[in-house]
């Protein structure tokens, strides 16, 4: 039978989706986080390419903030892969006062990569940059298109986006304009880690089990780093946890989990009662927190 | 079918690459009910989370609802969830064993005809909600109308509130046959069927009704599970529109060249004799490949890369089809478009042109009748057409189009119009 199963279709979907980038901006790049969705990214890019390499460059927006598995990770399959890196630096746009450092027990570096990715935008004259967005990530994010035009600020006007339909997408944008392109806009969690378990993708460690040194801040475990202000009954304690996302270190929540294989992990987001980005101390902020940013210029 | 009492047999691996996908599009006017449905939908299948939930039960007491209204769950940005109205179209996703779904939420008053279109362009099957209480109204017409102008291929009618009609066999009747009497113009041998429920109450969503027993054909989740797709893409005629040209110009590959794209329509072997339009230049199929990987054959919609005996001039935008089952080609081409954007349409105004991987610009030669998407009428002295209007409209491109109608294949049968100054796209059009 003639028929493609509904992961195939996603691939194939997404692998369209990257090659029309390939076809219709001169100088695109791939925002690379670290994260299991920007890996994937990677994996249908050298799919849609095959047998020649990844025509553009990954781009990492680094807060200074990591988990150090994700760059040891990053540099490895940057290696595997023989891609091009470009690093944004969120150190950099503080130390040359484009931006302010926040301040007090929540202080996170999570809002300022905007103005680091704007400007390394700018910097390297992006006309395109794939992310690893996905609509069912968070209710803002269900709003976007697969071409998701930003002005000449880098600005998201969700109330007045180009319709998109069939799979014809319109790359069409003036100059300092640019797109951010979204691949794996109908993947759900789950698919990206049946894929990665079909695929055998490879994964940072912090996916799976680790014993590390966590704090809970209302109802969140956060991984510990120097840098971390604790507040007077917050205690650091070594727990086995795993990450479900991962970004900057000071807004990653993590899950108590023993999980070590795709299976497990499988097994566990089957079960979960909470969403994905309910353990990201960024989204909690506010109500409309992620399309705030987005408007913004944010990922 | 509980995504979460049990995480290890349902969504096990062997389960989840076995399902299938079905996209679908819900359209109803103001109040039909459709964020309330498409709530239920989610909410009975066990993909709300609580995080997710709890939002809702918090927003809900804020407006003063009595109940959690599920219709909440649907609303995505600030301006939507303070002005109680949905915006623009939002995508949903949610899965049982069988299937994924991805739900096209279109809004049902702002802008409607421009965003029922954009929802229904990918869709599988669209959802028509009608009012139990007001029967059939000018505007199921009109949402029947741009179903069937989009091709979707099957219709679901879904009788909402019964619950107002005291779960009544004959209301449900009467709306069933008050429809067919029209949608048998319009789309005699569509796959139509019909299903009394209640939204609000769940009844016939997911669970079957206690209320109805008159009525044994099963629920709405039953029917988005089951209805066969695997017709939806057309098989028979082979369509490669090229994407992009693969030269690794590496040691291993050094006189590799790959026509990459994404398999438009029909089947496509190893060995075929394929023509390559416009040159006209025959040739074989050599290979067809996947990321390291080699396959005897291909079919729609999947994104391959094609390699051929010749050398040829090919290039982005091209078309590789069957030597024995060639597309139309013309310069001059009719079209429904339906127009989406504040400015009107320029009668000999020029637009640029995107159908599948090939741009072309045109000229708007003429406009040929509006269509009254009401009472379906053809308004032959209306030539000025405006945001979210459907004309019959004819086209006159600077380079031929290969295509065929919209009716037998939605992928090489569509194009889109884009203003060359603001570069906004302007209208969608289905080539007759």
């Amino acid at each position: 039978m003639y028929q493609l199963r509904h992961l195939q279709e996603l691939e194939s979907e997404a692998i369209f989706v990257i090659r029309e980038v390939a076809a219709q901006f001169e100088r695109p790049s791939l925002l690379f986080s670290g994260g299991k969705d920007s890996i994937v990214l990677v994996h249908l890019a050298q799919k849609a390419f095959w047998p020649a390499r990844i025509p553009f460059p990954l781009v990492h927006i680094d807060t200074g903030h990591n988990f150090e598995e994700t760059l040891q990770f990053r540099d490895a399959l940057v290696k595997k892969f023989h891609a091009r890196l470009i690093v944004g630096s969120v150190q950099e746009s503080i130390d040359m006062g484009r931006v302010v450092e926040e301040q007090g027990y929540n202080a996170s570096r999570n809002v300022l990569q905007t103005v680091t990715l704007l400007d390394t935008i700018e910097k390297y004259k992006f006309d395109a940059a794939i992310g690893g967005g996905r609509r069912d990530e968070e209710k803002a994010r269900a709003k976007e298109r697969f071409f998701s035009h930003r002005d000449e600020f880098g600005q998201w006007d969700p109330k007045n986006q180009r319709p998109e339909l069939w799979n014809i997408f319109n790359g069409k944008k003036r100059m300092g304009e640019h797109f951010r392109i979204f691949p794996i806009s109908n993947w759900t969690e789950m698919d990206i880690w049946q894929y990665i378990h079909h695929e055998k993708v490879d994964l940072p460690s912090i996916y799976y089990t680790h014993e590390r040194k966590v704090f809970n801040r209302d109802g969140v475990w956060l991984a510990w780093a120097p840098f971390m202000k604790l507040k007077e009954k917050e205690k650091v304690e070594i727990r086995k946890v795993r990450c479900r996302t991962v970004g900057d270190i000071t807004c990653t929540g993590l899950s108590l989990s023993t999980a070590n294989s795709l299976e497990d992990i499988i097994r566990e987001i089957a079960a979960t009662r909470v969403t994905e980005r309910g353990g990201r101390y960024d989204d909690q902020r506010s109500d409309a927190a992620m399309e705030d940013r987005k408007k913004e210029g944010y990922f | 079918m509980t995504k979460h009492q049990d995480g290890s047999g349902e969504f096990s691996s062997k389960v989840y690459l076995e399902m299938e996908l079905l996209r679908f599009t819900t359209a109803g006017s103001v109040d039909d009910g459709k964020s309330t449905l498409i709530g239920r939908l989610l909410y009975d299948s066990k993909s709300i989370f609580e995080d997710q939930l709890d939002a809702v039960k918090k927003a809900s007491l804020k407006k003063g609802s009595e109940h959690i209204n599920l219709a909440l769950l649907t609303d995505g940005l600030r301006a939507e969830r303070e002005q109680g109205i949905t915006i623009d179209v939002a995508y949903r996703y949610f899965a049982t064993p069988r299937r994924k779904f991805i739900i096209a939420d279109t809004p049902g008053h702002i802008q409607y005809t421009r965003n029922m279109v954009t929802g229904a362009s990918t869709a599988n099957a669209a959802i028509i909600l009608i009012d139990a209480r007001n029967g059939v109204t000018e505007q199921t017409h009109r949402h029947a109308y741009i179903a069937s102008l989009l091709e979707i291929p099957h219709i679901i009618v879904c009788i909402n509130k019964m619950d107002l009609q005291d779960y009544k066999g004959e209301v449900f009747n009467r709306i069933k046959t008050d429809f067919k009497s029209f949608s048998d113009l319009i789309f005699p041998v569509k796959d139509v069927r019909f299903i009394p429920i209640s939204a609000l109450h769940g009844d016939n969503v997911v669970d079957p009704s206690a209320n109805m027993d008159w009525y044994q054909e099963g629920t709405l989740l039953q029917a988005l599970e089951n209805i066969p797709i695997s017709n939806d893409y057309n098989l028979r005629d082979g369509r490669f529109p090229v994407q992009i040209i693969i030269r690794p110009e590496s040691d291993e590959f050094h006189d590799y060249r790959g026509y990459a794209g994404r398999i438009a329509g029909g089947v496509f072997h190893k060995g075929d004799r394929v023509f390559v339009l416009p040159s006209r230049i025959l040739s074989v199929i050599t290979s067809i490949n996947t990321f390291n990987n080699t396959q005897e054959e291909a079919f729609a919609p999947m994104s391959v890369t094609l390699t051929l005996a010749d050398d040829i001039d090919i290039s982005r935008g091209d078309m590789i089809v069957p030597e024995n089952n060639v597309p139309r080609e013309s310069t001059t081409i009719e079209v429904m478009l339906c127009w989406m954007n504040q400015l009107p349409l320029q009668v000999n105004g020029k637009y640029a042109v995107k159908h599948t991987t090939r741009d072309v610009r045109c000229v708007v030669r003429e406009v040929k009748y509006i269509l009254n998407i009401n009472t379906l009428e053809k308004q032959e002295e209306e030539k000025t057409v405006k945001l979210n209007d459907i004309a019959c409209v004819v086209l006159q491109t600077t380079k031929p189009l290969f295509y065929d109608p919209y009716s037998v294949n939605r992928i090489t049968g569509s194009l889109i119009l884009i203003d060359e100054s603001t570069n906004e796209t302007m209208g969608a059009g289905m080539i007759l």
